[in-house]
């Protein structure tokens, strides 16, 4: 069976949404998907409700509090958590819904409303083991930032290389109108910002976002009924790895995650799956789950779009760019520029299988045949990809 | 409707836990108020946990055995934490993820006695691969916080 793309919505992105309450915000997204759709709520068969940890807005499970603003009474309604991999986790169960053929359409919706606690720090720590990483400043930007420490060690990466992924992504969100980072700055503008875990500083970190997003995808015989041009998911693959990062980081460690070599095993899996032998000639855009700087060159060189540690040096010469470059990354400015929690990984969806549909607005690249979306939560410890093509090729 | 879209309805949650921390890591704790650093090792994969593992996730067998690691190993990764963190110690702190001697896994703490006025300058310091060693306090409660890791060969901080 091929399961494609129907339609999506997406809201702008910014620190809060004082103007409405969560459920609203959900309601928002998944009248806003289904108005692009041309369905009613009564043409959706089940709901993938898309929700990480609650302690941010600070009410337990509110997915329950949001089944009617979703209008998902009398439906089957699965809710989906793998931290920051959320929204990716979202596609692929919803995708197993209609692929088992228990539903021939899924709505997948969620939001994430980041601001309503100013304890986000303490909330982000809470993820470590309680006795034995709790007690030292862990949160996801240090934990990054000792990544990178090994990874530059590794690849002889500078700061000054990773700061080249910001100036480009913020140039790239201004074509993006739901972005909340945005504008032109400078590599120097990067290595100036605030340090806030060395080599960390605060350009090389994606903001907080608040904002809602909606996808609705359905069976070969919804693709017919409702829309002549989806964005077919032509692979999918996603993989979890030990929650210990000390584990992660050794001799005899199965994926050593400097490398990235999760994703990297995730990559081969979902591109053996979507019939991509070489994603640097066959994939158009790559909208990678890259709260960080460092983040997009590790999965171009995980995934294989080139050689490990030549990454920085290809993004030099261009072969990254929206315009002249081999492979759009991120032409939506990422998740760097970006970063609603709950729903970035289905925002990643949204904005690659835009990019077939043709409906990415300015943003749109032309001739693209293949776009990739991946998510990643847990500290790393929950990797995911979708592929989505113009043409099926699973019949 | 007659409200500014900025109000807002304030509570404050205090919840209080009782973490209970089992036999494995129980042991653990009480080998810190000995001064040692207590891992579980199995025969079988021959690989040797810290944190200490109850089960070998890589042979499907118990761990059978526990083993002292060494007071000194290797950091795998580090950095300075510059901005502050609620709740912990003023920063700038440095933390690694060290792998002591005889075991096969990094676990976190910080690092005492750099000197981090400057910062880039101690980034070098404490790159991957330098050697640190296990300073543990003079009091301890039997909690990770009783002992933190000293650059090998440097003063005392």
């Amino acid at each position: 069976m091929s399961v494609g793309v129907i339609a999506s919505w997406q809201s702008a992105f910014r620190t809060s949404h004082p103007d409405k309450t969560f459920i609203e915000q959900a309601q928002e997204a998944a009248v806003g998907a289904l108005k692009a759709a041309k369905m009613t709520p009564d043409d959706i068969d089940a709901i993938v409700f898309s929700l990480a940890p609650t302690f941010f807005m600070g009410v337990a499970d509110a997915d329950h509090w949001a089944v009617d603003a979703i209008f998902g009474a009398g439906k089957p309604i699965f809710r989906v958590h793998t931290g920051g991999a959320t929204g990716g986790s979202v596609v692929h169960a919803a995708y197993a819904l209609v692929e088992s053929g228990m539903a021939r359409t899924v709505l997948m919706v969620g939001a994430e409303r980041i601001a309503e606690t100013p304890d986000a720090q303490k909330v982000l720590n809470l993820i470590f083991d309680a006795f034995y990483e709790r007690d030292m400043p862990l949160s996801t930007n240090t934990s990054v930032a000792l990544a990178m420490s090994r990874y530059m060690q590794m690849h002889g990466v500078t700061e000054e290389d990773f700061a080249q992924t910001v100036v480009r992504h913020r140039r790239n969100a201004m074509k993006n109108p739901h972005a909340h980072l945005k504008g032109e700055i400078t590599i120097d503008d990067v290595m100036k910002s605030p340090a806030i875990a060395l080599p960390l500083k605060l350009f090389d970190i994606c903001p907080r976002s608040s904002g809602s997003a909606a996808m609705i995808i359905g069976d070969t015989a919804s693709l017919k009924r409702y829309q002549t041009r989806p964005a077919f998911i032509n692979g999918l693959s996603g993989l979890s790895d030990t929650y210990w990062i000390g584990d992660r980081i050794t001799p005899i460690s199965r994926t050593d995650w400097s490398s990235f070599r999760l994703p990297e095993y995730v990559s081969r899996r979902c591109f053996e799956m979507a019939g991509i032998s070489d994603p640097f000639k066959q994939i158009q855009v790559a909208e990678f789950y890259d709260p960080y700087s460092c983040q997009a060159y590790m999965q171009l060189e995980a995934d294989g779009f080139c050689a490990p540690g030549t990454a920085a040096r290809l993004d030099r010469e261009g072969a990254w760019d929206v315009d002249g470059g081999a492979v759009a990354v991120c032409p939506s400015g990422g998740t760097l520029c970006t970063n609603p929690i709950a729903v970035t990984g289905l925002v990643r969806a949204i904005d690659a299988a835009s990019q077939i549909m043709g409906t990415a607005g300015k943003m749109q690249v032309k001739n693209v045949r293949n776009a990739l979306a991946t998510a990643s939560g847990g500290i790393g410890q929950f990797h995911c990809m979708t592929v989505f093509g113009a043409e099926p090729v699973h019949n | 409707m007659g409200h500014a879209p900025t109000d807002i309805v304030s509570d404050t949650i205090s919840l209080q836990y009782n973490y209970s921390l089992g036999q494995v890591a129980g042991k653990f704790m009480d080998g810190l108020k000995e001064g040692k650093i207590l891992a579980t090792h199995c025969s079988k994969s021959g690989l040797t946990y810290l944190p200490p593992r109850d089960y070998c996730e890589q042979s499907f067998e118990p761990c059978d055995g526990w083993v002292e690691a060494g007071l000194a190993g290797v950091i795998e990764q580090s950095t300075i934490v510059v901005r502050g963190f609620d709740g912990k110690r003023p920063a700038p702190q440095a933390i690694a993820f060290v792998r002591l001697d005889g075991t096969d896994c990094a676990i976190p703490n910080y690092i005492d006695g750099v000197d981090l006025s400057d910062m880039r300058e101690a980034m070098k310091r404490i790159e991957p691969g330098t050697r640190v060693r296990v300073v543990f306090n003079e009091e301890r409660a039997g909690r990770i916080t009783d002992f933190t890791f000293h650059l090998l060969g440097a003063e005392q901080g």
